[in-house]
C-alpha cells in the first residue's frame, strides 16, 4: 500500500476542519526541531519553546509547595492524641523565627532578581547584535559589559548562606528539626527552597561556562533568560514561605 | 496523495553508544522505555506467580527460592505492586509508545527537548535499579500504597529498614523521571504540531498522552512530597506521620523468622497517619487514570481504524478524558472511607467517585458506537482493543459498588477490590499495552508480528485473566481479606481455599501464555513477514512515512495535515480511508 | 474470527453472572441491625450495574460479530456519532449513579453522624501486632488510664494493652482477646492502635472500621442474633496480619452480664 505518493503542493487549509478552541498551527517553518529552513539553528523558536517548557515545568514546584502547604495547615489545626493520658490535645509549638535575620535575606534576594532581570536584558541586547557584530568589519563599539550574572549567583549564595545562619540561629533558640512538627516544617520549607534556588545558581554558572567555551551567544541567552524567570519564581516563593511561617505560626 | 513540505534534516547520530544508548532520539528513546517496562512486566509477573503458589501450599519448598515466609510474600507483594504500577503501568503506554508515536502523530521531527526526554529515560531506569537492589537488602512489606507508621518506622516488620528507604528512594526518582517526561509531553503536543495539526484534529492517542502528561505534572509532585517527608520522618526523626507512643512490642511475640524487633517506645510525637494516605492517593487516584488513559486512546485508535469506519462522537471521547482527567483529582478520598476520615468528606468524596463514572460510560457508549454498523476486521490488535472494552467495562462496574461508602464497609480491602483494580487498571491497560504492540510493530520493526500467534495469546489471556480476577469479587463478598499471606488462619476464609485454588490454576495458565507473546515479539522481529508503509490502511501520520521511520520521522519533509484522524469510508473518497495529509481536496466529512 | 469472539465474551458474561446470581460465594449472613439496609443497597446496585454488565458485553459480541468484514460491498455507516444519543446517555448514566449513591448514603448517615443509643456497651478494641484486645470499662462505667511505656504485648491481657494499675479507674476494667457483646444491644465502640494501623472487620456484622495510632476512633453497631462471628484484621499491618484474627461472641444479656462478673471476680 504504497501511500507516499509523489509530493503535490497543496494550499494550507484556510477553515480548521472541526474547529474547535484548539491552537493555531504553530510553527511556520515545520520543522519543529528549532531550525529555520536553511539550516541554522531558530534561537527565537527554541526561546518561545524553553520558556514554555519552563512554565509547564514550574507546575510540580508549585503542586510540591502546595502539599507542603496543606499538610502545615492541617497538622497545625490539628489535634492529636497525646499517648500519656489518651486524650486530644493541640501539641502545636510556635516556632520563634529570627525573621530579623529572614528579612535581611529577603532584600538580598530581591536585590538579586533585579540583578537578574538586568542579567537577562542585557544578554538579550548581546543576543540581537550578535548577527550584527559579527559581521567583519562593523564595530559596535565596546559596550560595557557589567557582570550582572556574577552578581546574581554571589547575591544568591549570600541568600543561601544566610539560610544557613538563619538555622543556627533556630538551633539556637532550641528549635531542632525534630523539635515540634512547626520546626520541622520551617526547616522544610527553607529548605527546599533553598535546594530550589542552588539549582537556579547552578544554571546560572553552567550559562558562564559556555560563555567560556565561546558557545554562540544566543544559545547563552536561552539559558539566562529562563534561569532568571526561574529566579523571580524563586523570589516569589520565598515570600510566600515567609509570610506563611511568620503568619500562620 | 500526501502533501508534505520540505524542511532541512538534521543528521542521524553515529556511533553506537549516542545511537542506541545515550540516543537524543525519542523513537529509540520509546522503545528503551519498552524494553524496560517487558523486562519489569516479567520479573512482577513472576513475583505473582510466587505470591499465587504460596498462597495455596504455603509451607511448599520451592526451587531456588524454598520455603516463602509470610514476610517474603509481603515483600513481593510490595514489589509486584510498585514494579507493575510505576515500572509498567507507567512506563510502557506513556514512556514507550508515547514518546515513539506522539511526535510522529502530530507532524514534529522529535520531543521538545530531546536532551531531557534522555535523562528522563535515564532517570526511570535508575529508580528501578534502586528498586531491585531493595530486594537485596530485604525488600519492605508495606505494600504499594506504603501506609505509615508501618512504613515509616523501622521497627515495624522486616524489610522496614534499608529496604524501605530504598523503595522511598525509587519512588522519589521515579517521580523526577515522569516530571521530566510529563514536561517533554505537553510542550512537545502544545508547541510542535504540524501545520494543519489542529488540537481537535489530533488522534485520540494523542490527547491521551497529552492528557496523562497533565496529569502526571499535577500528580507527581505531591507523590514527591510526600516521599520527602516520608524519608525525613525516618530518618531525620521528624513526625509528619508518626504519632506518639507507638510501641512495638507485639513482633516479639512472634517468633517467625530471625527479625528481633526493638521494644522501645518510638520517639515521635504528634504525626499523623491519614496525613500520608490524603498525600498518597492525591496522587494515587490520578496514577489509575495515568496508567489507563493511554489505553483508552490506543482502543478508540483501534477500534476506528479497524472497524473502517470515524471514531463515534471524537469530541465527546475528548471532553470525557477531560473530564476524567479534572474528576480524577477530587475522588481520591475514596480510598479512606473506612480509615478514619471523617464521614462527611466521604459523602462528598463518594458523590465525585460516582461522578467521574459518567464520562467513564460514555466512553464505552462511543466505543460501542463505533463498532455499531462497521466492518470489524479482526486482526490480533483489534482483538485486543475490544478485549480492552470487555475488561474496561467489567472493572469499571464494580466501582459504582466500591463508591458508595456504605457498600464499602464490607468490600474494602477485600479481594473485591483487588479484583476491580486488576480488572480496569491492570489487565485492561496491559491489553491497552498489548494492542499497541500489535498495531505498531510493523512500524516499529519493519516487520509484521504472527497473526496466528497472536489469536492464540489473544483468547487464552482474555479467558485466563477473567478467570483470576472475576472470581476475586465473589472472594471479596465472601469476606475475603486482602493482603494475606495464607488463608489457614480464619475459619471462614479456609472454605475459600477451593476457589483460591483455581484462581492459581488460572493465573499459572495465563502466565504462561505470556511466553507465547514474548516469543513472537523476538521471532517477528527478526522473521516476521516484511511490513509495507501502512499495512493497517490507517490514516493518521506515522502511516505516512517509511517504515522503519527515518531518524527525523519524515525523511526531511514535514507533513501538511488537512483531514480529521478517523476518516475512513468516507462516501465518494477512492479509498475507505482518508489519510490525514490527503490532499484537503479529498472528499471528507 | 467474530463468531469465536461473540461466543468467548457472551460466555464469560455469562459464568461471570452465574456466580454472582447463584450466590454460590456470598455474604455470610448478617447479624446487625444495619446490614439488611447495606444488603438491600447491595441488591439495588448490583441488579442495577448486572443489566449494565449484560447490555454491555453483550452488544459488545453482537456488534463485533455482525458486523464483521464480508468483503468491500458491505456498507459502512459514515458518522461522527450523534449529540444527542450522547447526551441522552449521560444524563441517564448520571442520574443513575447519583441517584444510587444518594439512595445509599441514609444508611450511612445513621451509622455515622448519630451518637450511639442511650445505654450501648462501651468497649474499646486495641489493635496491636497482632492481636486484638477489647477493654470493658467495668462497673464505673469509665476507662483507666493506659501508658504506651507500660505495654507489653507477650504479657497479654491488661498489660497488653498498657494498663496502668495506679489509676482508681483501671481497677474494675476488664480486659479479653475475645469481644463478648450482650444481642440487641448497641456497641459503642472506641477503636485504637498501638503501633500501625490494623481494621477491625466483622463480616457478619457488616462492619469494618481502621484502628488508627495517634486516634481514637468511636463507631457503633448493634448485633441482633447471637452467635460466634469471625473478625479478621483487613489492613495490612506487618507480617502476621494474616493471623490477626479474633472472635465475637454474640450472646443475650444474662450470659453477658455473667461473663462479666466472672471477668471482675477473676480480678480481685
Ligand atoms: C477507569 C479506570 C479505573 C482505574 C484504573 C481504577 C483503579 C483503582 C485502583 C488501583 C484501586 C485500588 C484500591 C486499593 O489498592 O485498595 C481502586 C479502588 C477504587 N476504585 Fe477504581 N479505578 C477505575 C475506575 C473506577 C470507577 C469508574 C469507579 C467508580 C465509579 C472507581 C471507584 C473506586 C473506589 C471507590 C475504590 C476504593 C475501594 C476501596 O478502597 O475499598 N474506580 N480503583
Ligand atoms: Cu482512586
Ligand atoms: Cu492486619
Amino acid at each position: 500500500m504504497a501511500t507516499l505518493s509523489p509530493t503535490v503542493a497543496v494550499k494550507y487549509p484556510q477553515t480548521r476542519h472541526g474547529g474547535g478552541s484548539g491552537a493555531p498551527p504553530t510553527h511556520g517553518n515545520g520543522g519543529g526541531d528549532g531550525r529555520g529552513a536553511n539550516g541554522s539553528p531558530d534561537y527565537g523558536e527554541r526561546l518561545r519553546r524553553a520558556r514554555l517548557g519552563l512554565v509547564v515545568g514550574l507546575t510540580p514546584v508549585i503542586m510540591m509547595f502546595v502539599s507542603f502547604t496543606s499538610a502545615y495547615i492541617v497538622r497545625k489545626g490539628l489535634p492529636t492524641v497525646d499517648p500519656r493520658t489518651n486524650s486530644y490535645v493541640h501539641d502545636w509549638l510556635s516556632v520563634n523565627i529570627p525573621w530579623g535575620l529572614l528579612l535581611v535575606n529577603t532584600v538580598i534576594l530581591l536585590i538579586s532578581s533585579v540583578t537578574m532581570e538586568l542579567a537577562r536584558r542585557q544578554i538579550t541586547r548581546q543576543a540581537a547584535l550578535a548577527p550584527v557584530s559579527s559581521i567583519p568589519g562593523v564595530s559596535l563599539g565596546e559596550e560595557k559589559t557589567f557582570p550582572w550574572l556574577g552578581v546574581t549567583v554571589v547575591l544568591g549564595l549570600g541568600f543561601l548562606i544566610g539560610q544557613w545562619m538563619a538555622w543556627q540561629e533556630l538551633a539556637a533558640r532550641g528549635f531542632y528539626l525534630a523539635t515540634s512538627a512547626s520546626s520541622s516544617f520551617v526547616y522544610l520549607l527553607t529548605g527546599m527552597h533553598a535546594i530550589h534556588l542552588a539549582g537556579g545558581i547552578l544554571a546560572l554558572l553552567f550559562a558562564a561556562a559556555t560563555s567560556l567555551l565561546r558557545k554562540p551567544v544566543e544559545g547563552r541567552r536561552i539559558v539566562v533568560d529562563i534561569t532568571a524567570w526561574y529566579w523571580h519564581f524563586m523570589a516569589l516563593l520565598w515570600i510566600y514561605i515567609f509570610a506563611l511561617i511568620e503568619i500562620a505560626r | 496523495m500526501a502533501s508534505t513540505e520540505i524542511i532541512h534534516a538534521h543528521a542521524a547520530p553515529q556511533g553506537f553508544i549516542r545511537k542506541y544508548i545515550f540516543s537524543l532520539d525519542h523513537k529509540v528513546i520509546g522503545l528503551q522505555y519498552y524494553f524496560l517496562a517487558l523486562i519489569a512486566v516479567f520479573v512482577g509477573m513472576g513475583l505473582s506467580l510466587l505470591m499465587r503458589i504460596h498462597l495455596i501450599w504455603p509451607n511448599a519448598n520451592l526451587p531456588i527460592f524454598g520455603a516463602i515466609k509470610p514476610e517474603t510474600y509481603l515483600m513481593f507483594l510490595t514489589m509486584h505492586g510498585t514494579i507493575m504500577v510505576f515500572f509498567v503501568l507507567t512506563t510502557a503506554p506513556q514512556g514507550g509508545f508515547g514518546n515513539y508515536f506522539l511526535p510522529i502523530q502530530i507532524g514534529a521531527p522529535d520531543m521538545a527537548f530531546p536532551t531531557l526526554n534522555m535523562l528522563s529515560f535515564w532517570t526511570t531506569f535508575v529508580a528501578f535499579v534502586v528498586l531491585v537492589a531493595a530486594f537485596f537488602v530485604g525488600a519492605p512489606l508495606h505494600g504499594w500504597t506504603g501506609y505509615a507508621p508501618l512504613s515509616a518506622v523501622p521497627s515495624a516488620g522486616p524489610g522496614e529498614g534499608l529496604g524501605a528507604d530504598l523503595w522511598i528512594t525509587s519512588i522519589a526518582i521515579f517521580c523526577a523521571a515522569s516530571l521530566m517526561g510529563a514536561l517533554n509531553f505537553i510542550t512537545t503536543v502544545l508547541d510542535m504540531r504540524a501545520k494543519g495539526m489542529t488540537m481537535m484534529r489530533m488522534p485520540l492517542t494523542c490527547w491521551a498522552w497529552f492528557i496523562t502528561a497533565i496529569l502526571g505534572l499535577l500528580a507527581f509532585g505531591v507523590l514527591l512530597a510526600a516521599g520527602i517527608l516520608l524519608l525525613m520522618d525516618r530518618n531525620l526523626g521528624t513526625s509528619f506521620f508518626v504519632p506518639g507512643g507507638l510501641n512495638f512490642t507485639g513482633q516479639t511475640s512472634f517468633p517467625t523468622g530471625g527479625f528481633s524487633s526493638s521494644t522501645d517506645l518510638i520517639k515521635h510525637n504528634g504525626g499523623s497517619p491519614l496525613l500520608w494516605q490524603h498525600l498518597f492517593w492525591f496522587f494515587g487516584h490520578p496514577e489509575v487514570y495515568i496508567a489507563i488513559l493511554p489505553g483508552m486512546g490506543v482502543a478508540s485508535q483501534l477500534l476506528s481504524t479497524f472497524s473502517r469506519k470515524p471514531i463515534f462522537g471524537y469530541r465527546a471521547m475528548v471532553y470525557a478524558m477531560l473530564g476524567i482527567g479534572i474528576l480524577g483529582f477530587v475522588v481520591w478520598g475514596h480510598h479512606m472511607f473506612m480509615s478514619g476520615m471523617s464521614p462527611y468528606t466521604a459523602f462528598a468524596f463518594s458523590i465525585m467517585t460516582m461522578a467521574i463514572g459518567v464520562p467513564s460510560a460514555i466512553k464505552t457508549f462511543n466505543w460501542l458506537g463505533t463498532l455499531y454498523q462497521g466492518r470489524v476486521r479482526f486482526h490480533t490488535p483489534m482483538l485486543f482493543a475490544i478485549g480492552f472494552v470487555s475488561l474496561f467495562v467489567s472493572g469499571g462496574l464494580s466501582g459504582p459498588f466500591l463508591a458508595q461508602p456504605v457498600l464499602d464497609i464490607p468490600l474494602h480491602d477485600t479481594y473485591f477490590v483487588v479484583g476491580h483494580f486488576h480488572l480496569i487498571m491492570g489487565v485492561a491497560a496491559i491489553f491497552g499495552i498489548f494492542a499497541a504492540t500489535y498495531y505498531w510493530f510493523p512500524k516499529m520493526f519493519g516487520r509484521m508480528m504472527s497473526e496466528g500467534l497472536g489469536r492464540w495469546h489473544f483468547f487464552l489471556t482474555l479467558l485466563g485473566t477473567y478467570a483470576i480476577f472475576m472470581p476475586m469479587h465473589y472472594l471479596g463478598l465472601a469476606g475475603q481479606t486482602r493482603r494475606y499471606s495464607e488463608f489457614t488462619q480464619v475459619a471462614y476464609q479456609t472454605k475459600l481455599i477451593p476457589l483460591q485454588t483455581f484462581i492459581t490454576y488460572a493465573a499459572i495458565v495465563t502466565i504462561s501464555a505470556q511466553f507465547i507473546f514474548l516469543f513472537n515479539l523476538f521471532w517477528s522481529m527478526a522473521k516476521g513477514k516484511k511490513a509495507t508503509d501502512n499495512p493497517w490502511e490507517a490514516t493518521t501520520l506515522e502511516w505516512t512515512t517509511a517504515t522503519p521511520p527515518p531518524h527525523d520521522n519524515f525523511g526531511g519533509r514535514t507533513p501538511v495535515v488537512s483531514h480529521g484522524p478517523y476518516e475512513y469510508s468516507v462516501p465518494g473518497a477512492a479509498r475507505d480511508f482518508v489519510m490525514q495529509n490527503d490532499p484537503a481536496t479529498t472528499p471528507a466529512h | 474470527m467474530g463468531l469465536a469472539l461473540l461466543a468467548l465474551i457472551w460466555l464469560i458474561t455469562f459464568v461471570s453472572t452465574y456466580f454472582f446470581v447463584a450466590k454460590t460465594w456470598w455474604f455470610p449472613v448478617g447479624a446487625s441491625a444495619s446490614a439488611a439496609w447495606i444488603d438491600h443497597q447491595f441488591a439495588v446496585t448490583f441488579i442495577l450495574m448486572g443489566i449494565v454488565f449484560v447490555a454491555a458485553q453483550g452488544a459488545l459480541g453482537l456488534f463485533v460479530w455482525q458486523y464483521r468484514d464480508r468483503g468491500a460491498t458491505q456498507p459502512v455507516h459514515y458518522s461522527h456519532g450523534n449529540a444527542k444519543l450522547e447526551i441522552i446517555w449521560t444524563v441517564l448514566t448520571a442520574v443513575l449513579f447519583i441517584g444510587l449513591n444518594l439512595m445509599g448514603s441514609r444508611v450511612w448517615a445513621t451509622e455515622r453522624f448519630d451518637p450511639p443509643e442511650v445505654g450501648a456497651v462501651p468497649v474499646e478494641a486495641t489493635g496491636l501486632q497482632f492481636a486484638w484486645y477489647f477493654r470493658y470499662p467495668g462497673p464505673d462505667g469509665k476507662y483507666g488510664r493506659t501508658k504506651a511505656e507500660l505495654e507489653d504485648a507477650s504479657a497479654g491481657g491488661e498489660s497488653a494493652v498498657g494498663l496502668d494499675p495506679s489509676d482508681a479507674a483501671s481497677k474494675d476494667d476488664i480486659v479479653s482477646g475475645t469481644m463478648y457483646i450482650p444481642v440487641n444491644r448497641e456497641v459503642d465502640l472506641a477503636l485504637r492502635a498501638q503501633d500501625v494501623i490494623h481494621s477491625l472487620f466483622i463480616p457478619s456484622m457488616r462492619f469494618k472500621q481502621d484502628a488508627v495510632p495517634g486516634l481514637i476512633i468511636h463507631m457503633h453497631f448493634k448485633p441482633i442474633q447471637t452467635g460466634d462471628y469471625e473478625i479478621a484484621c483487613a489492613e495490612l499491618c506487618g507480617l502476621g496480619h494474616y493471623k490477626m484474627h479474633g472472635m465475637l461472641k454474640v450472646v443475650s444479656q444474662e450470659e453477658f452480664d455473667k461473663w462479666l462478673a466472672s471477668k471482675e471476680a477473676e480480678k480481685q
